[in-house]
């Protein structure tokens, strides 16, 4: 917009739709909770090399305020019913991704680990799922662009 | 103080009765200390100016099989100032019944760190420390079932309502 523009103030036509969209999926503020080991490359990846700022991604220490859940790390049974009270006090609408193997299925629990959840999706619905034990930054990164592009496909009615 | 040292020094103080026996095989040298008066010789540990055993680095719980029916407790103690390390290991029969926990005196009138090393014993283990002032679980939920870390623990299929197994 050039400044003439600004002066005389301008306009922008778009579809209400696609405004909450556009809203939605750039400003993706994730609840700053981090369980096990791969809350380090969750850390890692807000901090300046990465920068997952740049993407509107902004951690928050309240669940009232978040948009996003980020679950990195071992899920065990006492740990999910408080995830699951964090999950319903976030406000709608919200979105969970999954990071590691832990909390995708249990990763190196997955077998003798009876104080492991096999998987947070036994617990609330994930809409990504990022693999590897810990996965790097970039993965979790690649995560929120993927979550991006499905906000970017929702439609307000119907 | 040697092991040797220690050995006689106990024996002087509490009678030979309280050395049950040692474990000299290991990497460390351990000493069979009869079970219930296990806080008394750890209060002598400490509080005796020749041995000096400030600090206690850990509490663990042993579960010596199915077969056994035995449980026991080891003890690591340390001494800051001396730089030095002894072992302490106590032992009962128990008839693996969950109503009826083997059990030792707590030790957490001498040290203020076996709170939670012994709350850890029983919550996984399942061994009943007598005198201890909070005898909680600290790492499971509150109403767990059982004691994971025993021989013949099984797991259960669901914990309220999610299934444990893969
Ligand atoms: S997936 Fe691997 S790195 Fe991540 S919490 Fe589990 S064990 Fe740790």
């Amino acid at each position: 917009m050039s400044s003439e523009m600004n002066d005389s103030g301008g306009v922008v036509i778009t579809k209400m739709n696609d405004l909450l969209n556009w809203a939605r999926l750039s400003s993706l503020w994730p609840l700053s909770f981090g369980i096990a080991c791969c809350a380090i490359e969750f850390m890692g990846a807000f901090a300046s090399t990465y920068d997952l700022d740049r993407y509107g991604v902004f951690p928050r220490p309240s669940a009232r305020q978040a948009d996003v859940l980020i679950i990195a790390g071992t899920v065990t049974f006492k740990m999910a019913e408080r995830i699951k009270r964090l999950y319903e006090q976030m406000p709608e609408p919200k979105y969970v991704i999954s990071m590691g193997s832990c909390s995708n299925c249990g990763g190196p629990y997955w077998q003798h680990g009876y104080h492991v959840v096999k998987g947070v999706d036994r617990v609330i619905p994930v809409d990504v799922y990022v693999q590897g034990c810990p996965p790097r930054p970039e993965s979790l990164i690649g995560a929120i662009l993927e979550l991006q592009k499905k906000i970017e496909g929702e439609r307000l009615v119907g | 103080m040697s092991f040797e040292d220690i050995k006689l020094l106990l024996s002087e103080k509490f009678g030979p009765e309280v050395i049950i026996g040692e474990e000299t095989g290991g990497l460390q040298p351990a000493l069979l200390i009869e079970p219930l008066r296990i806080a008394e010789v750890c209060l002598e540990l400490r509080n005796n100016p020749k041995t000096y055993f400030d600090f206690l680095s850990s509490i663990t719980g042993v579960d010596y099989g199915i077969e056994a029916m035995r449980f026991g407790v080891v003890y690591h103690l340390a001494s800051i100032p001396y730089q030095t390390q002894l072992t302490l290991k106590v032992s009962v029969e128990n008839n693996r019944d969950l109503d009826n926990l083997p059990s030792f005196p707590s030790i957490t009138s001498v040290y203020r760190t076996a709170d939670w090393h012994e709350r850890e014993a029983y919550d996984l283990v399942g061994i009943f420390f007598d005198g201890h002032p909070d005898l909680r679980r600290i790492l499971l939920p509150d109403d767990w079932d059982g004691f994971p870390l025993r021989k013949d623990y099984k797991t259960a299929e669901y914990y309220k309502g999610i299934k444990i197994d893969f």
